[in-house]
């Protein structure tokens, strides 16, 4: 085999890696559309602030430091003790179902009913709110974030794929973060839906995605299942924001990779779980091909943020509800 | 009752008004959104700098500082509200630290006759004077930064770059496409090989760019980036195992935090900087009659830090211009045109930056009526992720201004056709 050809795959491969980590983020969207018809613009600012509570709660340090220092002229930042990853993500996931409860109790709470437009106007605002908060919480610079996560990549398949295609071709690169990342997001899509199919919070959570004035009819907690969904979105954004967080370092540009689910949710459509997670494979593998055999050599590269969105708008050309959307069936 | 309220309204806006003998430096700062960690210590820097001087001698040449600060966020467009904002306040003197703000603020700052400073970044031609009157970029621009790195790689390689290949890594911006056409010429007349690799905004994602950096293997690989792109570069880099020693970042690719996240694996990583990091004098007195005394801009983490100490660079460069000015004038509360005059005449020696407690922070220079770039020199630093500090490998190293000076004279010579300057000196 060519080296070009092998190098063609490998590019493959890591597409379909980075496929899942931009359905992890569309993910989060998905399950909220799909319970309440929100579509959920602070989903990426919750990635953001659910990593800074995690490396905050982690490193020992006080929320709102700088706000108390400026106060009350104290000198206070750190609580110093360090809190084991397990227990800090345990802690964070405590963090984001009050959050959830406080966005259904103070907004949401008080917008049923209204427009789609006025709810999506609401979550832009939560987005601002949100950011501001995570940065008077716990400070707007750089955190590493360290859970443990594999980095590199690995020297294994490296070794053994090496010279497949004669000396020009080293091996396959596979990071191992994005095979964890890969685990992860299989067992978290898994879990979500025995979740949503075996237990009775799961059904009645799909009730309310089907048609929540007959869920309340038969006894259902609209507000209780609110709660609920945006706990797990809360859930996902937090996998998603220690994925991305162990690359980069927690830091604001973080809930910028919402900008990578939307063309991941054109074309999965915005209710289907499996389409997320199909959607963000078809995105990660056609931007990646695109820019090696294309972007790269013909057009100057940096093609991937657009190229999405073209792969994207295809699809709705042809199939506007996405590929795993509810198809729209207008009566009149 | 209501006319109580009403004439403490008024008197309470009177009394916050401005305070016209003051000395007015607005900072468009960005302490928010996705640049934050870059903005906010060289914000922090330039604020406490002007703070010590308000604190220790009550001001420049008796008058008071007064900044005014303004949050852009690293946008364009409310950069551009802050400059429109602030400008009435009797500013002497802009540093937008954003190469997009710069593009958008040059025709304004010359209309209203405001001097722009954009230190090592910002519009290269703009090194020449007698085109823009009203803007100053030294001590050095991105050509000079690109000649730097090729005339140190050409000392590591024995004078010759024949046959060798060095990758651009860069944000696909304004900012990133800066050096291409220095680094087009350096590498015909080295004959080197340049490739370029353009990063999209915010670089979160640069698998692709990385995947063929491990295909191609060039020698070296120079990196023009900003913000999160730096940090997600360091670890690519890391992760395929290319040598840190021949990956090279300008010097907005160079502060700590663009390393620290890696840990360990960022090691060996190389920058430029246009200003030495050490244990300056100035700091303690910063730490005492700054930060001590409840005024620091921020929470005080960052002093001594690589952007920091640029932006209180920064703000030294502004207090010694204002000086100047005072002194070229014969009065101490300056407008905007008499400060444009102290930048284009001063001199910066090592006698006054010890003096200032801050000995060689940067090199000696002095600006014309003619250029306004400075000289250009640069540092290559390393970091040490053991003891996590840049290490300067060497000492300032001067760009070829054989190629760098004719760029900048045939980019200033179009730019003045385009908006009907005639080049000449005020």
């Amino acid at each position: 085999m060519s080296a070009d050809f092998l190098y063609g795959i490998e590019v493959l491969i890591n597409g379909l890696m980075a496929g899942v980590l931009y359905a992890l983020v569309a993910l989060g969207f998905v399950l909220i559309y799909k319970a309440s018809g929100i579509f959920n613009y602070a989903q990426g600012v919750m990635a953001l602030f659910g990593a800074l509570t995690l490396t905050g709660i982690m490193s020992g340090q006080v929320p709102f430091a700088h706000l108390i220092n400026a106060t009350f002229g104290t000198h206070i930042h750190n609580f110093g003790w360090n809190v084991p990853a397990l227990g800090a993500i345990a802690l964070t996931l405590v963090v984001m179902v009050c959050f959830a409860w406080m966005v259904q109790k103070f907004v949401f709470r008080h917008l049923v009913g209204q427009e789609p437009i006025i709810l999506f106007m609401a979550t832009i605002g939560l987005a601002y709110f949100l950011e501001g908060m995570g940065d008077l919480m716990w400070g707007s610079d750089i955190k590493k974030l360290d859970v443990g996560l594999p980095q590199g990549g690995s020297r294994w398949v490296e070794d053994i794929t090496a010279g497949l295609g004669g000396d020009d071709f080293y091996g396959f690169f596979i990071d191992k973060l994005d095979m964890v990342a890969t685990l992860v997001a299989a067992i978290l899509v898994i879990s979500l839906v025995m979740f949503s199919q075996y237990t009775k919070q799961g059904r009645a959570m799909r009730a309310v995605a089907d048609d929540h004035q007959a869920a309340l009819s038969v006894g259902i907690s609209l507000n209780y299942i609110w709660i609920l969904v945006w706990s797990l979105a809360g859930l996902v954004a937090l996998v998603a924001g220690i994925m991305w967080g162990a690359k980069s370092g927690v830091q604001f540009s973080l809930s910028l990779i919402a900008l990578k689910a939307l063309p991941v949710l054109m074309l999965g459509g915005f209710t289907s779980i499996p389409g997320a997670i199909v959607g963000g494979l078809i995105i990660g593998v056609g931007e990646k091909l695109f820019e090696y055999l294309i972007g790269a050599p013909f057009l100057g590269g940096a093609t991937e943020n657009w190229f999405a969105y073209v792969l994207a708008l295809i699809f709705l050309v042809f199939r506007p509800q996405g590929l795993f959307g509810e198809k729209i069936i207008e009566r009149v | 009752m209501k006319c109580k309220l009403i004439a403490a309204a008024v008197a309470g806006t009177l009394a916050a008004g401005p305070a016209l003998a003051d000395l007015v430096i607005p900072d468009l700062s960005y302490r928010t959104g996705p640049y934050a960690a870059g903005g906010t210590p060289f914000s922090d820097g330039y604020q406490d700098y002007f703070n010590l001087l308000n604190a220790r001698d009550g001001g420049i040449g008796g008058e008071p500082i007064r900044v005014i600060e303004c949050e852009t966020g690293y946008n364009t467009e409310k950069g551009v509200e802050c400059y429109e904002s602030t400008k009435g306040e009797g500013a002497l003197i802009y540093q937008p630290l954003s190469t997009g703000i710069t593009y958008q603020l040059i025709p304004k700052a010359t209309v209203d006759q405001i001097p722009l400073h954009t230190m090592g970044y910002g519009r290269t031609s703009a090194a020449n004077g007698e085109v823009f009157n009203w803007v100053f970029n030294y001590p050095a621009n991105y050509w000079d930064a690109a000649s730097v790195m090729v005339n140190y790689l050409l000392e590591e390689n024995g004078g010759s770059l024949e046959g060798k290949t060095l990758a651009l890594l860069y944000h696909n911006s304004a900012y990133g496409k800066e050096p291409i056409r220095t680094l087009e010429d350096l590498s015909k007349l080295h004959g080197f090989e340049l490739k370029q690799l353009a990063v999209d905004h915010p670089g979160q994602e640069q698998k692709s760019q990385w995947l063929q950096i491990r295909r191609e293997r060039p020698d070296y690989v120079l990196m023009w980036g900003w913000g999160v792109m730096n940090q997600v570069a360091v670890q690519e880099a890391a992760n395929i195992n290319f040598p840190m020693e021949n990956f090279i970042g300008n010097w907005w690719a160079g502060a700590e935090h663009d390393v620290t996240p890696a840990g360990e694996a960022a090691n060996g990583y190389k920058s430029l900087n246009m200003n030495r990091v050490s244990d300056l004098p100035v700091f303690g007195e910063i730490k005492s009659l700054v930060h001590d005394a409840g005024n620091a801009a921020g929470d005080g983490s960052n002093l001594g830090s690589v952007l920091y100490t640029r932006g209180m660079y920064a703000a030294m460069l502004a207090s010694e211009a204002i000086a100047n000015a005072q002194e070229i004038s014969g009065v101490s509360d300056i407008t905007a045109a008499q400060m444009r005059e102290g930048m284009a005449t001063l001199n910066i020696t090592n006698a006054r930056m010890e003096e200032l407690g801050m000995a060689a922070i940067g090199p000696e220079f002095s600006v014309s009526c003619q250029d306004h770039g400075g000289n250009g020199l640069g540092i290559v630093q390393q970091w040490n992720a053991i003891d996590k500090t840049w290490v300067a490998l060497t000492d300032y190293i001067a760009p070829d201004d054989s190629v760098t000076g004719p760029l900048i004279k045939e980019d200033s010579a179009a730019f003045a056709a385009e908006n009907n300057i005639t080049p000449g000196c005020l």
